[in-house]
């Protein structure tokens, strides 16, 4: 299948400056990474605070452009200038904070926002905006107003409001950064569902590690770089290059490889509670 | 404290005025407000009074949720009244040490408080019952003719509806940074006007640096969806007048008609 992302050696660097404009520094945010993203998948970035996972995503629906390298989006180049739009429209993106990207005063007309800059005729829109809701399950909240919401419902919110858009991608930049554990359950089911039901294809951008459990292929970047590529669990039997990253690995894998150390034969790639259960009992 | 201002918030109800087409609300604001300085005699501010009492009935609208907004407005109000109590010339009525109480002055500031009021109220009127998009929306599409002469019509409109949705999550933040300052000590409360004021830096610092980080998300969040000024996007709640806007232009032209010749009668008039 065709990739619907593919980076070649994508380069960006933030230039500091003193106040006659001279350089003081370049940080080098995103170093020669290429990778490729298969159409349908549930593809999670991680890396710690500064790694410029953040850098890369933006980078995916052209709100940056590439200083060096090429970055193409369903075959389209986000360097040329003619492309921008629809590869806004092909890889949607929601940010971090719910706050800050909900534009409308009413939830319906947030999720409408997309489609009205896109030039969907009336009905369409709200045909699109009844659909998105509803597959995020917040369609009962459509009159409210998004300041009396919870973070995990503005964050559904501003995931419908994408969706509204038929993207083929969603780009989310650490969309649970903000929200407390009852959120982070929410906007996260909310995701999943989205990547089996409509076969959106999802870039989750985290430093949660229990996040990327369900993902089919991870990342992991570092200092701009990505140093690490699979599945979830070749990923996780990594625990100590994991480690060096600054990175924690979920609690049952972590568990399970002290446990190794001392001796105890389970095997690779445990990822979450119920496999340990299962793996412990079959020791016997 | 900061919560109570309701200036330019959205009360939902299923009311027949939120329902009416924006442009009829705000031309119905603006004509209220005309009609209220056109007034000579106490007759016409009774009219606009029951007009406004009608209006809010109407609304659905709890009465004293839209005072609350009020509340910070009273200074106002009291230093227009009381400047127009004791500076307006003519009949003494009372008179201790160097002021004077004038017949004239006391109809003046009764005048000045019921337009005040009535003012801020009409207005309040307008945005409990019209969410802000739709507000705007009403001032696109009223406004339009001015494009011609090259006024940027949808950027303004846009900017006042962001403004205005950010509005409570700003009131919000300074709440939190005072707060934040008070549990380190800041003292907001005591000394004179300008010391006040110099303690309100440390809260108004944070404050920009924060609105100005939120722009540039909002601004990056709205080029993500492909937001790109007014040309080429349509409308998800396009403005069509329908028979319930015809009555009320009907019900406000009537308004109009009775409030202003009554309320010029010098028949009426009680000086």
């Amino acid at each position: 299948m065709m990739d619907i992302i593919r980076t070649k050696d994508v380069v960006y660097e933030y230039i500091r400056r003193d106040d006659e404009g001279a350089v003081t520094g370049i940080t080098t945010a995103v170093d020669h990474v290429s990778l490729g993203i298969k159409q349908g998948d549930f593809i999670a970035i991680l890396g710690h605070n500064g790694s410029g996972k953040s850098t890369l995503a933006k980078h995916f629906n052209a709100i940056l452009t590439p200083e060096e390298g090429t970055v193409w989006v369903d075959g389209m180049d986000t360097l040329e200038e003619k492309n921008v739009w629809n590869v806004r429209q092909t890889a949607g993106m929601v940010f971090q904070n719910p706050d800050n990207q909900i534009i409308a005063p009413v939830v319906e007309e947030d999720v409408g926002f997309g489609p009205e800059n896109m030039g969907v005729p009336t009905e369409e829109i709200w045909k699109r905006v009844e659909e998105s809701l509803k597959a995020v399950g917040m369609y009962e909240f459509r009159k409210h107003s998004p300041n009396n919401l919870s973070g995990g419902q503005k964050q559904r919110v501003s995931i419908a409001g994408v969706l509204a858009m038929k993207p083929k991608c969603i780009v989310l930049d650490e969309p649970t950064a903000m929200l407390d554990p009852q959120g982070r359950r929410e906007v996260l089911k909310a995701v999943h569902e989205l990547n089996k039901l409509e076969g959106v294809t999802v870039i989750l951008i985290t430093h949660y590690m229990e996040e990327v459990t369900d993902a089919d292929k991870v990342f992991v970047m570092d200092s701009g770089k990505v140093v690490m590529q699979g599945t979830p669990k070749q990923i996780f039997t990594l625990v100590d290059e994991l480690k060096e990253l600054r990175l924690d690995v979920p609690q049952p894998t972590l568990l399970a490889w002290e446990l190794k150390k001392r001796g105890i034969p389970l095997p690779d790639g445990i990822l979450t509670g119920e496999e340990l259960v299962q793996a412990i009992k079959d020791l016997k | 404290m900061l919560r109570d201002i309701t200036l330019g918030q959205y009360y939902q109800t299923e009311s027949v005025i939120h329902r009416l087409d924006p442009r009829v609300k705000l031309l119905g604001t603006i004509l209220f407000f005309i009609s209220l300085f056109c007034f000579s005699n106490p007759a016409g501010y009774a009219i606009a009074l029951l007009f406004l009492a009608a209006v809010i009935i109407t609304t659905h609208v709890p009465f004293s949720y839209m005072i609350k907004g009020m509340k910070t407005i009273v200074v106002l109000i009291i230093i227009t009244v009381v400047i127009n109590l004791f500076m307006t010339q003519g009949d003494v009525v009372v008179e201790f040490w160097k002021f004077k109480i004038t017949k004239q002055g006391i109809v003046m500031a009764v005048q000045i408080f019921f337009r005040i009021a009535m003012l801020i109220v009409g207005s309040s009127i307008m945005t409990l019952t019209t969410t802000p998009n739709h507000l705007t929306d009403g001032m696109e599409r009223g406004l339009r003719f001015l494009k011609v002469i090259k006024v940027p019509v949808h950027e303004i409109a846009m900017m006042m509806s962001i403004a205005l949705r950010f509005i409570p999550i700003l009131l919000e933040e300074t709440d939190k940074i005072m707060k934040a300052q008070l549990a380190r000590g800041a003292d907001l409360e005591s000394g004179n006007i300008f010391k006040r004021i110099k303690a309100m830096v440390p809260i108004l610092v944070p404050l920009f640096i924060s609105s100005f980080r939120r722009a540039n998300d909002l601004a990056s969040a709205m080029e993500a969806r492909c937001y790109r000024g007014g040309e080429g996007r349509t409308k998800m709640k396009p403005l069509k007048y329908t028979s319930r806007d015809a009555v009320a232009y009907l019900v406000l032209f009537a308004y109009m008609v009775v409030s202003i010749s009554v309320g010029r009668l010098d028949a009426l008039k009680i000086m």
